[in-house]
């Protein structure tokens, strides 16, 4: 089987996965007790718009008739209309994506560069300063709730130094950065935790290979063998690794930008739970998972392209 | 052998059982195992008796002192906005997160297991089918499709247990199985079947004790995941509702007063935390006393 050859396989995969997840988001508004149209309008109920809702929701039609519905709304990229921001939940959802995906793609950048120097030189030394101390931290920090950690970083850095922003976004991409950079922190160090034991665990495996040996034999100076052979193929674990726990990333996302008032998808969902607003609440769920489903076929892909075995592997 | 929809529950496995490279006495094993579980029993004992060790009621207005800082005359970790006592409102918090730790916990620990082993074992259609639908709740982040399952049923504790219910059998469910695939090919089990033992006997006298540790450890990281959920939908105001004492809510609320009063968001924050370390050491040391191999 060549390198890609699990792509065909996978993007079925992917498609029933996704067929999956739109079943689970459409049920999710059956789950609301009562009648849905009352929920939804709330204190924005008419009669006329509750007979817009039926209509729209198709509550009178046979139930796969409304998932049919459904679907053929959402190849349109329609979501719904969001009686809470008189808009249509498209537009809402989409006018908050940004800062959740700077702020995704800031904490995964930072979570590498915290655990990967970490992780490495904790298998590289175990049972040295470095692997001990962060072996205590990151014990704590497993058991850190991730928006408690924010809290604390806020009152050290902006509250008692005031080297950063309280909360907000900023302007101009280097002002997201430097609003970012707390709350991007504060989603890297809980990330970390996974990455440098996976790390550290695939470095001091590698550490006993053959080719390790071979190398050294051969004359290469230690420094270029651990940079060159061992790094190189524990940094292979970690990527698997960081496809896998990227939902984690996500959650966490979710509850730092409460923390920091950022106006992601997050707080966004947040609101809307306590606005009430179900369609948006349902859109969010959807992305985010449509979205986990699609990076997590591009870490394969990404695999694959670092290591054919891997390719292979998947593809069976 | 990771492959894309795998492997949260392995990788935790390998979180929980701390794989590589560790060599521990027994003496400094059973050490681990027994910090934990007297944390856990601290914990325990505070917040169910927590009328002995707290004189205030959590709920209590002392109007003339708000936000009286720590070590503040009978206030030992001092008061909130209202002159609540916040060591008052810590420990009768404590029993709700306690109550998720456990109740959630264990539901999901007990069902999840018995869907594992039922697929592992029976395979075939039955295993497909479960197996996809665990495919697909791995799909979502966890926490956004328990806050979109909390917003359609309603914020409440109850509905709270009831999100985690549905969605966090799964991973016990995948650890189960592939417990079960691996014992299903081993000695014993061939043995049991040549004997003409029945199915059922067969996985729970015979499979479900050689597997149990696997998903017993995982439950004690799982505890602190949901120790951890339980706060954190607490503070997004989707749990606990105020004035209940609830280490979420309380960070929550705390947040207005930051600025002044840090002692309010910090010290919830840090009874999560001794919990959490209390499950994470117990997990370690079932770890070492269980499954000694894998390290």
């Amino acid at each position: 089987m060549t390198r890609f050859g699990m792509l065909p396989r996978r993007l079925v995969h992917l498609v029933i996965i996704v067929f999956g997840i739109t079943v689970v988001t459409f049920f999710l508004l059956r789950l609301i007790p009562g009648d849905p149209a009352l929920a939804i309008l709330g204190s924005n109920y008419t009669h006329t718009r509750a007979v817009a809702i039926d209509n729209f929701l198709g509550l009178n039609k046979p139930i796969w008739t409304q998932y049919g519905v459904y679907m053929d709304r959402l190849f349109h990229g329609n979501m719904g209309f969001s009686f809470f921001y008189d808009e249509s939940a498209t537009t809402v959802i989409v006018s908050h994506i940004a800062p959740t995906l700077y702020l995704v793609c800031f904490s995964a950048v930072l979570a590498a560069l915290i655990s990967f120097p970490v992780g490495f030189i904790a298998g590289i030394r175990s049972s040295g300063v470095v692997d001990q101390i962060s072996r205590v931290f990151f014990t704590l920090s497993f058991a850190m709730p991730g928006f408690w950690l924010g809290i604390i970083l806020l009152l050290i850095f902006s509250v008692h130094i005031h080297a950063f922003p309280l909360s907000g976004f900023g302007s101009g991409f280097f002002g997201h950065l430097y609003y970012l950079f707390l709350p991007a922190l504060t989603i890297a160090l809980g990330f970390s935790t996974v990455l440098v034991r996976s790390l550290r665990a695939a470095t001091i495996t590698t550490l006993q290979a053959e080719f390790v040996d071979t190398a050294l034999m051969k004359g290469i100076k230690y420094r270029q063998v651990l940079w060159r052979h061992v790094f190189r193929n524990s940094v292979l674990a970690v990527v698997a690794v960081f496809g896998v726990n990227l939902a984690y990333l996500i959650s966490g996302t979710v509850l730092v930008e409460n923390v920091f008032s950022l106006p992601g998808l997050g707080t966004l969902l947040v609101s809307s739970v306590s606005d009430r607003d179900y369609p948006v609440v349902q859109g969010v769920t959807l992305l985010f998972a449509v979205l986990i489903v699609v990076i997590n076929l591009l870490t394969d892909v990404v695999q694959a392209a670092l290591d054919p075995r891997v390719g292979q592997e998947i593809g069976e | 052998m990771t492959t894309a929809w795998a492997n949260p529950s392995e990788l935790l496995m390998q979180v929980a059982t701390r794989a590589a490279g560790r060599r521990r006495s027994a003496s400094r094993r059973r050490l681990t195992l027994t910090i934990g579980l007297g944390m856990l029993a601290i914990a325990i004992i505070v917040c169910v008796a927590a009328p002995l060790f707290a004189k205030d009621s959590p709920t209590a207005i002392d109007a003339l002192r708000p936000l009286a800082g720590p070590f503040s005359p009978g206030h030992l970790l001092g008061t909130d906005q209202y002159g609540r006592d916040v060591f008052a409102r810590i420990l009768y918090g404590g029993r709700i997160d306690l109550a998720i730790a456990f109740g959630a916990t264990s539901v999901t620990l007990v069902g999840g297991t018995f869907i594992g082993l039922v697929a592992g074992y029976v395979g075939g259609k039955v295993d497909s089918v479960l197996m996809r639908l665990v495919d697909l709740f791995f799909a979502f982040p966890f926490l956004v499709l328990i806050i979109a399952i909390v917003a359609m049923l309603g914020p409440s504790i109850f509905n709270m247990f009831v999100a985690i219910w549905i969605t966090s059998w799964v991973s016990y469910a995948r650890i189960m199985r592939a417990q079960t695939v691996i014992a299903k090919k081993q000695q014993y089990v061939l043995a049991a079947q040549a004997l003409g033992y029945g199915r059922l006997r067969i996985m729970f006298r015979h499979i479900l004790p050689n597997t149990v540790s696997a998903v017993i450890i995982f439950s004690m990281v799982d505890a602190v995941g949901n120790i951890i959920l339980a706060a954190s939908l607490g503070f997004l105001g989707l749990g606990a509702q105020p004035p209940s004492p609830e280490w979420g809510t309380m960070i929550s609320d705390a947040q207005n007063y930051i600025l002044t009063s840090w002692w309010l968001a910090a010290m919830p924050g840090l009874a999560v935390v001794f919990v959490g370390v209390a499950f994470s050491l117990i997990g370690d040391g079932l770890a070492d006393l269980l499954r000694p191999g894998e390290r």
